[in-house]
């Protein structure tokens, strides 16, 4: 080091210094026009492609606020990539009158961008965790379990219930409204609003109706309740996404929605078709006990106790 | 030792234990079963004959104690596998040898025939569409296909019989019930098919052991073009 080592000052160019440009200004303006462009192309042109699309009142609801969520964020992430663009092409090394250090001294801190800076990602984060808490009330949990007590409950005069059963590997499903059979397939009318109580024979599963915009975990012994309104007729999938044993992968099928006088019938239909098999069933219940103990029977009524007293293969359990 | 020496032994010490670990994950993941080839062994479009046997116990190999499925291959021989080629869009007929006994099932629905051709399946020549499994012997395992929709309950046979059979390949000697039934098969693909009958002794909730083992009570159907 010597008396000698050259200063910031050093560096400034020779004559009468040039107007420094109003930096500031120009990266809003660039941002400004960006985000007015950004924005609306994305909510009227992509929007309405979001997953998991409107088949259903939840889905509707849980697009539209991935669709509110991407708008008041992209403006964000716009003003850090116009920053860190800009930055990189006035404020490079290799510029010709670059000021040293690079950005001047205002660079170092700046009391009031950094007050805007808080103050504005503060209130937005606020204001959308009030928005999704709004969402999750107004839409009766937004598709997700509520347990065996909700708290947010549809007001809709009438609600069919559907018992949806996991096991190791597959869905079930229950309509205690049509005297309780069972079946594999999933089918829902159409404009009504729909009350999952789902519970599981054996291990965790969880069943999510992808674009029904349903999920909720199978719980042994759990009347997991979800609520959606159907809103338009057509296929869907159910898959298990709880990691549940070898054949987890190939858990899945197909519902559909169809129109209610469609569903009428096809329900009557298959209650008479199943009824040799629906009177060998355990009466309906909310959640069932399943033997813990391997192969001896079981799927009984939450009345009695889970657990075999024998656990001889095949021995015939209390309620059995 | 030099410590070029050293550093040498610990290297070759390192890449035994590595790749002996990688065997041994490898060797778990991918059981590799032999693949029983029926899309030869009929005209083309003819029906394909499917004959397989379950049984209480394997009798050997790494689980003799665990229940199986067998399958007859198309030169007549007992083959300890549980993934079948077969022709697309093919009637198959499926006859199963059920060597087993049985229970209650855990999910009734189990009893219910689902997928087959008419609907039906048959016992001992006698066609039913429902099998309570509160009756008699109960049901020992089912055949589902659950991506098609397929399931038949076969029905267990009577432990306290003298002649069950203890270790496969069971003969028609022993106490059996024959299954009948046919369905078609579905487009090109893999199709996984298992049983509902939490028939893994000894595991959590039963569905451990050979039902979670490919080769035992669970395998692929691998529909070929």
């Amino acid at each position: 080091m010597t008396d000698t080592a050259p200063t910031p000052s050093a560096h400034q160019p020779a004559g009468p210094p040039s107007a420094e440009p109003r930096h500031f200004w120009r990266m809003f303006a660039i941002w400004i026009v960006l985000s007015a462009i950004l924005d609306p192309l994305f909510y009227f042109l992509v929007g309405p492609h979001v997953p998991p699309g409107t088949m259903t009142s939840s889905a509707a609801e849980n697009q539209l606020d991935f669709n509110i969520l991407f708008v008041i964020a992209l403006p964000v992430i716009l003003a850090v990539w116009v920053y860190l663009g800009y930055s990189i092409i006035m404020w490079r090394a290799s510029r010709k009158d670059a000021p040293e250090p690079v950005g001047g001294e205002a660079a170092r801190t700046n009391l009031r961008v950094q007050t805007a800076w808080i103050t504005v990602t503060s209130v937005i984060v606020l204001f959308l965790a009030g928005f999704g808490t709004y969402e999750l009330i107004q839409n009766y949990g937004a598709g997700g379990g509520q347990g065996p007590n909700p708290i947010w409950k549809p007001t809709a005069s009438h609600i069919l219930p559907v018992q949806v059963i996991g096991q190791q590997w597959k869905f079930t499903y229950r309509y205690p409204t049509y005297g309780g059979f069972e079946t594999q397939q999933l089918i829902l009318p159409a404009d009504t609003t729909i009350a999952f109580h789902v519970t599981s024979l054996d291990v965790i599963h969880s069943f999510w109706a992808y674009q029904l915009s349903i999920k909720a975990d199978a719980n042994p012994q759990v009347d997991n309740v979800a609520y959606t309104t159907t809103r338009q007729l057509g296929r869907f999938t159910v898959r298990c996404s709880e990691l549940c044993g070898l054949w987890h992968g190939a858990m899945y099928n197909f519902g559909q929605v169809v129109p209610k006088a469609q569903f009428d019938s096809w329900a009557r239909q298959t209650e008479l078709t199943t009824a040799a098999n629906t009177r060998l069933l355990p009466p309906f219940a909310w959640t069932y006990v399943p033997d813990a103990n391997g192969a001896g029977g079981g799927y009984y009524n939450n009345t009695v106790d889970p657990y075999s007293p024998s656990e001889v293969y095949g021995a015939r359990q209390p309620a059995s | 030792m030099s410590f070029g020496g050293r550093l040498s032994t610990f290297l070759v010490l390192l890449a035994v234990a590595v790749g002996a670990a990688v065997y041994a994950v490898v060797t778990f993941l991918t059981p590799n079963p032999q693949v029983v080839d029926f899309t030869g062994a009929q005209a083309v479009g003819a029906p394909v004959d499917l004959t397989v046997q379950t049984v209480g116990a394997i009798g050997f190999g790494k689980h003799p104690t665990w229940v199986s499925y067998l399958v007859k291959d198309p030169g007549g021989q007992w083959i300890h596998s549980t993934v079948w080629k077969v022709p697309a869009h093919t009637r198959i007929n499926v006859t199963v040898e059920q060597y087993d006994s049985g229970s209650p099932l855990r999910n009734q629905q189990w009893g219910l025939v689902q997928g087959t051709t008419g609907g039906t399946a048959s016992l001992n020549g006698t066609t039913f569409s429902v099998y309570n499994s509160y009756d008699a012997n109960g049901v020992g395992h089912t055949f589902a296909i659950p991506t098609i929709g397929l399931n038949v309950p076969l029905v267990g046979v009577d432990p306290n019989a003298t002649n069950t059979c203890g270790a496969a390949p069971c003969t028609t000697n022993y106490v059996h019930n024959v299954m009948r039934f046919s369905f078609t098969s579905p487009g090109p693909g893999e199709y996984p098919w298992q049983c509902f009958v939490p028939c893994g002794l000894g595991f959590l909730y039963g569905n451990g052991g050979p039902m979670s083992t490919i080769n035992y009570m669970g395998g692929f159907l691998d529909v070929a073009a």
